[in-house]
């Protein structure tokens, strides 16, 4: 855990967070509103005999007493998909309506792809693209097991994608969930935490923010591209968002989800951020007992 | 008539008249298909288009999406068709299923369960031999598990070795 000792000036209560991350995350999956409802999902799982507790903030998600919910019916029906908690909250800050063309630019292995085509009634186009194509088999599993009819699925550099052939000019919403050191995957990877550092981030931060770049250049007018990442690592998230508020015509917009977190930074090791920046979220272990995360929400004007 | 490719998703045309593909099912084909064998009205399908990449291999996705992607997958696979017996996928009956009303075989749990670990299994079932949709009760309701083909006094289970579970 020495590794996170650099952000013991940001977190209140270091303690806690350290204790945290030192716990298993909890077992929770997502129900899939395009085969079932969270009362069936839930019926189905009690049923079995997995105790359910519901989440407050947002009613498809569920956290189970099984380790194995994959050996559940209403898995294999594709009712639910497990997926860890705070993971399902740039979907929510996207908020996409239906209809809507989306692309989500690092899609496998497609809980966050199908949580939105969830969220687009499964209608119009989701174009999920990843680049590795061993990943894209779960992408695609995940798509036909959930039912995802809207998901078209693309392998590519998201740093060169195009919107050809899509039938759009641009896309009216993008979720830019980019690669990242993921310190904050340390409660299910035990070795997350190997070789992260400064140096690292600051390594992945120009991939960051060249696909945050394209994010925002292939979205209208008026839409909006969120952008996360799993890690606390200041270098991938607010100075990526930062040097894109900079160079394009974007502006960050806050969100609501009723997770406690805390704002974003506007100032880390001796640099300074937009001040707009403290409308981004950081959810730290402790604070709703999930792994670790950074979401921010920009709105396009050009 | 031009060939299929392999590489692109082309939305089936409507009816034999507009067909310039070899070997290649219609809309109208499927839709009666579905409503045929399964007796799932048209009006399910209104919403969605068809396509075929991989000879005779038809996914399904929202009908807005525009011909002639040329992407990895396009919503999910539906039916094969260059059998002499057409055969649903198994995420299509999951996804569709709920709305058949004939050729649907109602198992017992303990029969589903052989059934989505693979297994083939004798059954009592007087209607049509050929695919069938299995179906299972889950919280008071009939749920589709897959498509199984009946031969002989027998199911055999569909369900592809990814997909297979013991529940």
């Amino acid at each position: 855990m020495d590794a996170l000792e650099r952000y013991e000036p940001i977190i209140d209560d270091y303690d806690a967070f350290l204790a945290a991350c030192e716990r298993p995350l909890p077992s929770v999956v997502r129900v899939n509103g395009i085969k079932a409802d969270p009362a069936r999902a839930v019926a189905a799982l009690e049923a079995e005999g997995v105790a359910v507790t519901r989440r407050e903030w947002n009613e498809s998600v569920l956290e189970v007493d099984t380790d194995k919910p994959g050996n559940t019916w209403p898995y294999f029906h594709g009712w639910i998909h497990g997926q860890e908690e705070v993971s399902a909250v740039p979907a929510v800050a996207l908020d996409p309506d239906p209809g809507d063309a989306v692309w989500d630019t690092c899609a496998a292995p497609g809980s966050k792809t199908t949580q939105l085509a969830a969220r687009l009634d499964d209608s119009g186009l989701l174009v999920a693209n990843d680049d590795n194509l061993g990943r894209l088999s779960a992408l695609r599993s995940n798509a036909e097991r959930l039912g995802a009819t809207c998901v078209a699925v693309t392998n590519g550099d998201a740093r060169r994608f195009t919107t050809d052939g899509f039938g759009v000019d641009a896309f009216d919403a993008v979720l830019a969930d980019v690669p990242c050191t993921c310190e904050g995957t340390v409660r299910k990877n035990a070795d997350a935490l190997d070789d992260v550092g400064r140096e690292a981030s600051l390594h992945i931060a120009s991939l960051q923010e060249d696909i945050l770049r394209r994010a925002v250049e292939l979205t209208r007018d008026g839409g909006h591209v969120v952008y996360s990442t799993c890690t606390f690592a200041p270098e991938e998230n607010e100075a990526v968002v930062d040097a894109v508020l900079a160079a394009e015509p974007v502006d960050l917009v806050e969100f609501d989800v009723g997770l406690e977190h805390s704002p974003g930074l506007t100032e880390w090791d001796g640099e300074t951020y937009d001040e707009s920046l403290a409308d981004a979220k950081r959810f730290y272990p402790h604070q709703n007992d999930t792994g670790g995360f950074f979401c921010a929400k920009l709105e396009v004007a050009r | 008539m031009s060939e299929n490719t392999s590489y692109r998703f082309e939305r089936l045309p409507a009816n034999d008249a507009e067909k310039t593909v070899e070997g290649r099912p219609t809309r109208e084909s499927v839709l009666d298909y579905w409503t045929e064998r399964f007796g799932v009205p048209p009006e399910v399908f209104e919403d969605y288009a068809f396509w075929e990449k991989g000879a005779g291999k038809i996914w399904v996705s929202p009908s807005a999406v525009p011909d002639g992607l040329e992407v990895e997958s396009l919503g999910i696979t539906f039916l094969r068709t260059r059998q002499e017996h057409w055969k649903p996928t198994t995420n299509a009956a999951q996804r569709f299923g709920r709305h058949a009303t004939d050729c649907v075989v109602d198992l017992t749990r303990e029969e589903a369960e052989r059934f989505v670990a693979g297994e083939d299994q004798e059954i009592a079932w007087d209607g049509d031999w050929g695919y069938l949709i299995a179906a299972h009760e889950l919280v008071g309701e009939r749920e589709p598990l897959g498509v199984g083909l009946y031969l002989h006094g027998e199911l055999r289970s569909m369900i592809p070795k990814g997909r297979q579970r013991d529940l």
